[in-house]
C-alpha cells in the first residue's frame, strides 16, 4: 500500500515538480527565527479564521436569502429550521469578531517588533490593504441580517460618503443604488461580501506571504538572522525549518485559540451584545431610527475619531477625513519610524512611553465608540470654546490628538530615542 | 516589557469599569430579575399556554414551529388540541391571526412579531414590562406602562392582574439629586393574587426566552463536549510540540 | 533502543495520538455542515402528510390533492372500472406491478388498500407530465378497445384505472402509489403509513 502511494506521488512529482519545490521553499526549508513568541501565533490564526469564515459563509449562503423582505427571516430559518444551522451561524458571527481580535494583535506584533521596517515595508503595505478589505468585508456582511443595526449602521456610514464635497451625494446614491439603503443595496453588498472581497482577500494574503518568505521573517529581537549563516549548510544559525517546528507549535496555538473561540461560541455567542447586537434582533425599519446607533466594536475607535471632530462649515466631512486618515496613516508607518532599532526590546523610554500612550488611547477610543456621547456626563461649567459639554466627547478629542501625534511625531521621537545596543544573535 | 503591556491593558479596563452603566430601562425604571429557568419544563409549558391564549391574537411568533414544542415536554396531540388555533398542521409556524393592516389601524403600529423579542429586549425588561401596566385615562387604550411609557399595547393580561394605578412622586434631596418613588395601588383585583401573577409572567417570559433561541440548551450541552475534546487535543498537541522542540536551544 | 530511536518513537506516537484526536474533532466539526443539507424543518413541514376528505366523493369521481409538490389522485372506482382491470391485463407492460413503485399493501389486483378507492400519483413515469382522465365515452379518440383510464398528452402513454401502463407506451412503469392510511371511513392520510389501515 505504502509503495503504491509512493509510486503515485512519484508520478505526480514527475509531472508537477512545483508541488515538492514549493513545499520545500515555504515549509520544510523555510528557515524562520527560533525565538518566535506568543505574538507570532496570530498570523497563522488569521489564516485559520479566514478559512473558517469562508467555509461557514458558503454554507450560510445555501440558506440565506438576499432580499429585503426575506433576509431577516432567512437568518431565523437558519437558526431554527436548518439542522446544525445555529452552529454555522454562530461560528460565522463569532468568527467575524475573532478575525478582528486576531488581526489587531497581529498588527500590534508588527508594531512592537518593527516588522514593517526595511526590507519588509511591502509586507506591511499588503497587510494594511488586507485590513482595509477586512473592514469593508465586515461592514457589508453586517448589512445582510437586515436588522435595525444592520440597516441604520449602513445608512450612517454611506451617508458619510455623502459628505465628501462636490461628489458626495452622487457617490452615496451610486453606492446605495437607491435613495435610501434598500433591497438594491442589500443585493450588491451580498455579492461583494460573498465573492468579490473574499477573492481580493485571498489574493492579498498570498502576496503577503510570498513577500514575507522572499525576505524572511522578523523576530522579537528585531535582528536579521540571515546575517549569520552556517558555512556548511548555508542556513541561518538562528533559524529553524518552519516545518516541523512551527507547524507543530502553531497547532498548539490553533487548539488554544479554538478553546477560547468555542467557549464564546457555545456559552456566550452574543458576548453581552458586542458580538451579536441586541438591536439587530429587531427587523430593519426604515421609518424608525434606533435611539442609539453604534458600529460593531471593531470599528468603534474610528467612530470615536469621526465624532470627535466637530462639524466645520456645516459639514461633517472633516470628521470623515480624520477617520479616513486614522486608517490610511498606517501605510506610512515604515517611513515615519526613524528608529535605529526594530524591536521595542531595545528602544528607549521615550518610544515606550508613546507606544503605551497609543495603546491606552486606542482602547479608550474603542470603548467610547460603543456608548453615546453622554456616557460620562457633562462638565459643570460653561466656556466659550465648549461647543459641547459632554465629557466623553472631549476625552475622545484628547485621545484622537494623542492617536495622531503617535504617528506625526514619530519621525522626531524615534530618532531622538535613546536605544539600547542590539545583540548579534537572537535571545529568548 | 510584560509589565508595560499589563499596565497598558489594565488602565483602560479600570477606567471603563468605573463608569459601567447600572441596570435600568430607558425610562429609568429599575428592572426586576426575571429568574427564567430553561430547565423548568412545567414553567415553559405554562408559558406556552399563556402565550397562545393572551398574546397570539395580536402578536405572532412566525419563526417558531408548533411541533418544536415537543422539546418542552408536550406531545403532538397536546399541542394540536390545546395550542393550535389559527393553523391546521402541527408543522406550521405560530403565525398571527391579526392582519398587518388591521394591526396598524387599531394600534397605530402593527404589533411586532415576538419570535426574538427576548433577544432584543431582554428577559428582565419583558418581565418588568408585563408587570408595570397601569390605568391612564389620557391614552387611547386607557393603559400606560412604567417601563415603556406611552406604549400602544393595552394590558393584555389585565384579567389576571386586575387594574392598577401608578403615582410617580419625585423629591429633591439637600444635595439637589432627584429621587423618584413609584407608588402602585390596586384598583380592581384580577383572577390571580400578586404572587401568582408574578409567577405567571415569569412563566410567560421563560417561554419567550425559549422561543427566542430554542437551541440554547443543546448549544450549552454540545459546548461542554467540544471543550472537553479540545482539552484532550491540547494535551497531545502540546506534548507533540515539546517533543520536537527538545532539539531547539 | 538508542536515544534517537526512542525520540522518533515518542514523536511518532504523539503524531498518531494528535492526529486521531484531531481527526475525531474534525469529524465532529463536519457534522453540522453535512447535517445542514438534510431537508429543513420547513421542507419537512411542507412535505408533511395531507388529509383528504372522501365523504363527498361520488362513484366515478376523481379528486386531485397536492402532496410534496406532486398531484395525487383519489379515484372512487365504480364496479365497471374495477371489472375493466382484469380484462386489460394482457395489454399491460407490468400487470402485476413487479417493477413499479407502490407500498406492499398496494401490490395486489386493484393496487390499493380498498378496491373502491384508488390512490396514485398523477405523474407519468415517462417524463413527468400529468395524464388526463379519459372515461369509456372517449372511445372515439382513444380507440375501440378503450375501457377507460388515463392518457398522457405529452407522448401518448396510456394507463388503466389502477394506474398500470399499457404496452406500446413510452412510459416504462405503472403510476406510483404513495404511502397512505385510512384514518377513518371518510378520511385518507396521504404520505404516511400508520398502523391500523
Amino acid at each position: 500500500m505504502a509503495s503504491r502511494l509512493m509510486a503515485l506521488w512519484d508520478w505526480v512529482d514527475a509531472r508537477m515538480p512545483s508541488l515538492a519545490e514549493e513545499y520545500r521553499k515555504h515549509l520544510a526549508e523555510y528557515y524562520a527565527p527560533k525565538n518566535f513568541n506568543f505574538w507570532y501565533y496570530f498570523g497563522s490564526l488569521a489564516m485559520l479564521v479566514l478559512a473558517i469564515q469562508i467555509v461557514t459563509g458558503i454554507f450560510l449562503t445555501m440558506h440565506y436569502k438576499p432580499d429585503a423582505n426575506l433576509a431577516f427571516g432567512s437568518v431565523e430559518y437558519i437558526m431554527r429550521d436548518v439542522a446544525g444551522g445555529w452552529i454555522i451561524r454562530y461560528i460565522h458571527s463569532t468568527g467575524a469578531s475573532a478575525f478582528f481580535i486576531v488581526v489587531y494583535l497581529h498588527m500590534f506584533r508588527g508594531l512592537i517588533y518593527g516588522s514593517y521596517q526595511k526590507p519588509r515595508e511591502l509586507i506591511w503595505i499588503f497587510g494594511v490593504l488586507i485590513y482595509l478589505c477586512l473592514m469593508g468585508e465586515a461592514f457589508m456582511g453586517y448589512l445582510l441580517p437586515w436588522g435595525q443595526m444592520s440597516y441604520w449602521g449602513a445608512q450612517v456610514i454611506v451617508n458619510l460618503f455623502g459628505t465628501i464635497p462636490f461628489i458626495g451625494p452622487d457617490l452615496a446614491l451610486w453606492i446605495r443604488g437607491d435613495y435610501v439603503v434598500s433591497d438594491a443595496t442589500l443585493n450588491r453588498f451580498f455579492a461583494m461580501h460573498v465573492i468579490a472581497i473574499p477573492l481580493a482577500l485571498l489574493g492579498l494574503v498570498v502576496v503577503h506571504l510570498l513577500a514575507l518568505h522572499d525576505v524572511g521573517s522578523n523576530n522579537p529581537d528585531g535582528i536579521e538572522i540571515k546575517k549569520h549563516k552556517d558555512p556548511r549548510t548555508g542556513h541561518p544559525v538562528d533559524g529553524i525549518p518552519f516545518h516541523p517546528y512551527y507547524t507543530v507549535k502553531d497547532i498548539v496555538g490553533v487548539v488554544a485559540f479554538l478553546a477560547i473561540f468555542c467557549s464564546v461560541l457555545f456559552f456566550a455567542p452574543e458576548l453581552g451584545g458586542y458580538f451579536l447586537e441586541y438591536n439587530n434582533f429587531i427587523p430593519a425599519d426604515p421609518l424608525k431610527t434606533p435611539p442609539h446607533i453604534a458600529p460593531v466594536w471593531y470599528f468603534t475607535p474610528f467612530y470615536t475619531i469621526l465624532r470627535a471632530v466637530p462639524p466645520l462649515f456645516n459639514s461633517q466631512f472633516p470628521g470623515v477625513l480624520a477617520m479616513g486618515l486614522a486608517t490610511m496613516i498606517l501605510f506610512f508607518l515604515p517611513w515615519l519610524d526613524r528608529g535605529a532599532v526594530k524591536s521595542v526590546r531595545y528602544r528607549g523610554t521615550l518610544y515606550k512611553a508613546w507606544l503605551a500612550a497609543f495603546v491606552v488611547v486606542f482602547l479608550i477610543l474603542g470603548y467610547l465608540g460603543t456608548e453615546p456621547t453622554t456616557v460620562w456626563g457633562q462638565f459643570g461649567f460653561d466656556a466659550f470654546f465648549l461647543d459641547t459639554k459632554d465629557i466623553a466627547t472631549w476625552a475622545g478629542r484628547l485621545c484622537t490628538v494623542v492617536y495622531f501625534l503617535f504617528f506625526f511625531l514619530m519621525p522626531w521621537y524615534t530618532a531622538r530615542d535613546a536605544t539600547r545596543p542590539v545583540p548579534d544573535r537572537v535571545t529568548s | 516589557m510584560k509589565r508595560l503591556l499589563f499596565a497598558m491593558v489594565l488602565v483602560p479596563v479600570f477606567l471603563i469599569a468605573a463608569v459601567a452603566p447600572a441596570l435600568g430601562s430607558e425610562a429609568g425604571y429599575r428592572l426586576d430579575r426575571s429568574q427564567h429557568d430553561p430547565n423548568d419544563l412545567v414553567s415553559l409549558q405554562s408559558g406556552a399556554r399563556l402565550f397562545v391564549n393572551y398574546c397570539l391574537n395580536c402578536h405572532g411568533a412566525q419563526f417558531m414551529r408548533y411541533n418544536r414544542l415537543t422539546e418542552i415536554g408536550l406531545s403532538e396531540s397536546q399541542i394540536r388540541d390545546n395550542l393550535m388555533f389559527p393553523v391546521e398542521k402541527v408543522g406550521e409556524t405560530m403565525k398571527v391571526a391579526l392582519g398587518a393592516k388591521d394591526g396598524k389601524d387599531w394600534f397605530g403600529v402593527p404589533p411586532p412579531d415576538l419570535s426574538v423579542i427576548a433577544r432584543s429586549r431582554g428577559a428582565d425588561w419583558l418581565y418588568t414590562y408585563l408587570r408595570t401596566f397601569y390605568r391612564d385615562p389620557k391614552t387611547s387604550t386607557g393603559w400606560n406602562n412604567a417601563v415603556f411609557p406611552n406604549a400602544a399595547m393595552p394590558h393584555a393580561l389585565w384579567t389576571l392582574e386586575g387594574e392598577r394605578a401608578l403615582e410617580v412622586v419625585q423629591a429633591k434631596d439637600l444635595a439637589g439629586h432627584v429621587a423618584t418613588e413609584y407608588r402602585w395601588s390596586q384598583l380592581t383585583s384580577g383572577a390571580l393574587e400578586r404572587v401568582q401573577y408574578d409567577a405567571a409572567v415569569r412563566d410567560l417570559v421563560n417561554f419567550l426566552v425559549y422561543v427566542g433561541e430554542p437551541a440554547a440548551q443543546s448549544r450549552k450541552r454540545i459546548g461542554v463536549i467540544v471543550l472537553f475534546v479540545l482539552g484532550v487535543l491540547f494535551v497531545f498537541a502540546y506534548a507533540l510540540k515539546k517533543a520536537y522542540w527538545k532539539d531547539v536551544h | 533502543m538508542s536515544d534517537s530511536e526512542k525520540i522518533d518513537n515518542t514523536r511518532r506516537n504523539l503524531i498518531v495520538a494528535t492526529t486521531v484526536v484531531g481527526g475525531a474533532a474534525g469529524a465532529g466539526a463536519a457534522i453540522p455542515f453535512v447535517a445542514s443539507w438534510w431537508p429543513s424543518e420547513r421542507a419537512k413541514a411542507a412535505g408533511a402528510p395531507v388529509e383528504v376528505d372522501i365523504s363527498k366523493l361520488e362513484p366515478g369521481e376523481m379528486k386531485v390533492i397536492e402532496w410534496r409538490g406532486k398531484p395525487v389522485w383519489v379515484v372512487r372506482r365504480t364496479k365497471e372500472m374495477l371489472d375493466s382491470l382484469k380484462a386489460v391485463a394482457v395489454r399491460l407492460t407490468d400487470p402485476a406491478s413487479k417493477d413499479s413503485e407502490q407500498p406492499e399493501y398496494a401490490k395486489n389486483d386493484h393496487r390499493a388498500r380498498k378496491p373502491e378507492f384508488m390512490v396514485m400519483e398523477g405523474v407519468c413515469t415517462h417524463l413527468g407530465c400529468s395524464p388526463q382522465l379519459k372515461g369509456t365515452e372517449a372511445k372515439a379518440e382513444m380507440g375501440a378497445d378503450w375501457s377507460g383510464g388515463f392518457y398522457c398528452p405529452c407522448h401518448g402513454s396510456k394507463f388503466d384505472f389502477a394506474g398500470r401502463v399499457f404496452k406500446g407506451a413510452p412510459a416504462p412503469l405503472n403510476l406510483p402509489v404513495p404511502p397512505h392510511t385510512y384514518l377513518s371511513e371518510t378520511t385518507i392520510l396521504i404520505g404516511e403509513d400508520r398502523k391500523g389501515a
